[in-house]
C-alpha cells in the first residue's frame, strides 16, 4: 500500500528538503549526474532538522504528533509484536463495540489478553472504529476480556489511543459512566499482572478505563490527558483557540507525567516521531514491554492487587518541582 | 430618559427594601415562582410549586441527612495544593483561596467528610460542595473520599457518597483523572469489608465523578431532576449534531433506563437510607467476628502483604 505522508505545519521545512531529495533523485536517474554527494549531504541535513525539532516539541506539538494519521495504531502493535491473535468480539449484553479490539495473542511465546482502543487508518477503518472513541459496550467487552484473562492467569497488556469516550445519546443511555467505572475497577481488581502502553492519545475517562494497570508505559511523543486542550481551553479559557496554551498548562506530555509518577517509564521513539519508522517503534515498545511483563509474571496475584491499589493512592503526593 | 430616571428610582427602591429584601425571598430556578425562605427551609429547599430541587450546600445536606442535624465532620488529610503550578485567565491557587472564601470553609476543598447517625445507626457520609469549584475532583477531594472510606471501615459504618459535581478537577491536570481509580480503590475496600457503599446522586453528577465511584454503590439513590451522565449534553448534541430529548441524562431518565435504584425527594432521604442501612448492615456479633482481619487489608501499610481473598 502506497501512502503518501502527511506532514505536520511545524514539519514544513523538513517536507520541503525531503522534497528537494525526491526531486534530485529523479533528475540524477534520468541524466546520469552524479549528486550522491549532494543528497548525503542533504539527508544529513533533515536528519539535523529532525533532531532539533523532535528534540524539543512544545506540548501542542506532541498532541499533533499523537494524533498524526500516519502514527501506528493498537491493531498495528498487536500485528507487529503479538503472535497467534485470536480476536474476540461482543459484551455479551448489548452489542459489539470495534473502537476496542481485544484477544487472545502470544506474547514471546507466552499467552496473554491484548486490549487496545484502535482509531483506525483510513475513511473506511476510521468509521469501523468509530474513530476509537467507545461505547459502553467497549468498555463491556474490556471488562469481560479481562475477567477472561483472570480466569486463566493470563497477563494484560492494554494498548491505549483514544481522544476519549463517545459522546452520544445512546451511550448515555446505556450507561457510559458506569461502563467506564466498572472497567476501571475490574482493571484494579484483576488478580493478573497488567501493563498499559499510551501508544497515542490517552483521553480521560476513555483512556483511564483501560489504564489502572501495575505498569504504565508511554510512547516519547504520546499525551495523557484529564481533558483534550481543546476542550479545556473552551472551558478555561472559553475559546478553543487557546488550545495550545492549555495544552502546556496541562502538563500531559510523556515527560511530566514521568515526573508526577503517573506513569513509568517512557518508549523511545524513532528520530521524526513513531510515524516515521514503524519498525523501529516496534522494536522500542517490544524492548520496553518484555522487561515490564517479566517484572510482574509469576508475582502471586493478590500481590499483584494490592501493589496495583498500593501505587495508586500514592499517587498525586508531590507536584511537579 | 433621564428626568424620568431622576424622579421615579428612589421611589421603586425604597418600595423594594421594604417588601422584599433579596433573602426573604427566593426565585425557584425552574418554575421561577417566588418562595418564602422560611417555607423553603421548612421543605428541604424544594420548591413548595413545582416540586424542583434546588441545589443546597454540602452543610444543608448534612444536616438534612443525620438523625437530628447532629454530626461530627472530619479533619481532611493535607495534601499538595496546586501541584501543576497552573494558570489559565486566573492563577489556580488564587481559583482556591476564591472559592475558599466564598464557601466559608476555610482550608477545604469541594467535599466535607462527617460522621453521625442515620436512624439511629452510625453511618459516615462524604458530600460534595458543587459551590466549591463546581465540585471538581481533585487530590484533595479524592484524599478526603479515601479518609471517608477508611473511617466508615474502622467504624463499620456504611459509607454514603453524595456526588454533587461537574467532573474532574482540570486544573490539577492528569492527577485530577488519577482520582477516578483513587476512588474506585477507596469503595472496594468498604464493600470488601462487608460494608454498604450507598450513593446519593445530586445535580449534577457528571464527567469523571460519575464514571467512577458514582457508579459503584451497592445502592444509587438519585435526587428528583438531577442531571447525571459522562458526557455534557452540549458535546452530545455538538457530535451527534441533533437535539436531545427533554429530560435527557435527568434522574428519572437514568431510572427509566435501569441505570439507578430509585428516585427519592429530598425530604425522605432519610428514612429511606436509614432503611437500607437496616437492611445492609450485618449483626454487630458477626461484624466483629470478620471485621478484624478485613480491616488490617484496607490500611495502607499492610497493603502489600494483602491476603487473596473475595
Amino acid at each position: 500500500m502506497l501512502r503518501m505522508p502527511t506532514f505536520l505545519d511545524f514539519e514544513k521545512p523538513i517536507a520541503e528538503l525531503e522534497g528537494k531529495i525526491e526531486e534530485l533523485r529523479h533528475l540524477s536517474d534520468g541524466g546520469g549526474l552524479n549528486i550522491s554527494e549532494e543528497v548525503t549531504r542533504m539527508q544529513e541535513k533533515v536528519e539535523r532538522m529532525l533532531r532539533t525539532t523532535y528534540s524539543k516539541l512544545s506540548p501542542w506539538q506532541k498532541v499533533l504528533v499523537a494524533r498524526h494519521p500516519d502514527r501506528p495504531h493498537a491493531l498495528d502493535y498487536i500485528e507487529a509484536l503479538f503472535d497467534d491473535f485470536i480476536h474476540l468480539s461482543g459484551d455479551r449484553n448489548y452489542g459489539e463495540d470495534d473502537a476496542i479490539v481485544g484477544g487472545l495473542a502470544r506474547y514471546r511465546g507466552a499467552s496473554v489478553v491484548v486490549i487496545g482502543t484502535e482509531k483506525g487508518h483510513d475513511t473506511e477503518s476510521r468509521l469501523k472504529h468509530n474513530f476509537g472513541m467507545a461505547r459502553p459496550e467497549g468498555y463491556r467487552k474490556a471488562q469481560r476480556l479481562m475477567r477472561l484473562a483472570e480466569r486463566f492467569g493470563l497477563p494484560i497488556v492494554t494498548l491505549v489511543d483514544t481522544s476519549g469516550a463517545y459522546p452520544g445519546k445512546g451511550a448515555e443511555e446505556r450507561g457510559q459512566a458506569e461502563a467506564i467505572a466498572r472497567s476501571i475497577e475490574v482493571c484494579l481488581d484483576v488478580r493478573v499482572p497488567t501493563v498499559a502502553v499510551v501508544i497515542g492519545e490517552g483521553g480521560s475517562g476513555g483512556a483511564m478505563a483501560l489504564a489502572a494497570t501495575n505498569t504504565v508505559l508511554m510512547l516519547e511523543h504520546a499525551v495523557y490527558s484529564v481533558i483534550s486542550p481543546e476542550g479545556c481551553a473552551s472551558i478555561l479559557w472559553r475559546t478553543s483557540d487557546e488550545a495550545e496554551t492549555a495544552a502546556d498548562a496541562l502538563k500531559l506530555t510523556a515527560q511530566n507525567l514521568e515526573e508526577l509518577g503517573v506513569i513509568d517509564s517512557i518508549v523511545p521513539e524513532p528520530l521524526g516521531g513513531a510515524h516515521r519508522n514503524r519498525d523501529e517503534i516496534f522494536e522500542a515498545l517490544d524492548n520496553a514491554l518484555d522487561p515490564a511483563l517479566q517484572e510482574l509474571v509469576g508475582l502471586d496475584g493478590g500481590v499483584l492487587r494490592a501493589k496495583r491499589r498500593e501505587k495508586f493512592l500514592e499517587m498525586g503526593k508531590k507536584g511537579l518541582s | 430618559m433621564s428626568w424620568l430616571d431622576n424622579i421615579m428610582r428612589p421611589k421603586i427602591r425604597g418600595l423594594g427594601s421594604r417588601e422584599a429584601p433579596d433573602n426573604l425571598w427566593v426565585k425557584c430556578d425552574s418554575c421561577g415562582q417566588m418562595i418564602f425562605h422560611r417555607e423553603l427551609e421548612a421543605n428541604h429547599k424544594v420548591c413548595n410549586h413545582c416540586g424542583h430541587h434546588l441545589r443546597i450546600s454540602a452543610n444543608e445536606r448534612l444536616t438534612f441527612l443525620f438523625d437530628d442535624g447532629e454530626f461530627t465532620v472530619i479533619e481532611q488529610p493535607e495534601t499538595v495544593t496546586d501541584p501543576l503550578k497552573f494558570r489559565d485567565r486566573k492563577r489556580y491557587s488564587d481559583r482556591l483561596k476564591e472559592a475558599q472564601s466564598k464557601t466559608g470553609t476555610g482550608k477545604s476543598d469541594a467535599i466535607i467528610v462527617a460522621h453521625g447517625k442515620i436512624g439511629g445507626l452510625p453511618a459516615v457520609i462524604a458530600v460534595f460542595d458543587f459551590k466549591f469549584m463546581g465540585g471538581s475532583m481533585g487530590i484533595a477531594v479524592g484524599e478526603a473520599f479515601v479518609s471517608a472510606a477508611r473511617l466508615a471501615t474502622l467504624q463499620e459504618a456504611p459509607l454514603i457518597a453524595i456526588p454533587a459535581s461537574g467532573g474532574a478537577r482540570m486544573q490539577e491536570g492528569i492527577l485530577s483523572l488519577m482520582q477516578m481509580p483513587r476512588t474506585v480503590i477507596a469503595v472496594e475496600e468498604v464493600k470488601e469489608a462487608g460494608l454498604p457503599v450507598i450513593v446519593l446522586l445530586t445535580d449534577p453528577t457528571t464527567g469523571g465523578v460519575s464514571a467512577s465511584f458514582a457508579m459503584l454503590g451497592d445502592i444509587a439513590i438519585a435526587e428528583p431532576g438531577a442531571v447525571i451522565g459522562f458526557a455534557g449534553k452540549r458535546v452530545i448534541e455538538d457530535t451527534i449534531r441533533e437535539n436531545l430529548p427533554e429530560g435527557f441524562q435527568s434522574a428519572e431518565y437514568l431510572l427509566e433506563h435501569g441505570m439507578v435504584d430509585m428516585v427519592v425527594p429530598r425530604g425522605e432521604l432519610r428514612d429511606t437510607i436509614a432503611r437500607l442501612i437496616r437492611h445492609l448492615i450485618r449483626p454487630k456479633a458477626t461484624a466483629e467476628v470478620v471485621a478484624l482481619p478485613r480491616t488490617r487489608e484496607a490500611l495502607p501499610d499492610a497493603s502489600s502483604a494483602a491476603p487473596a481473598d473475595g
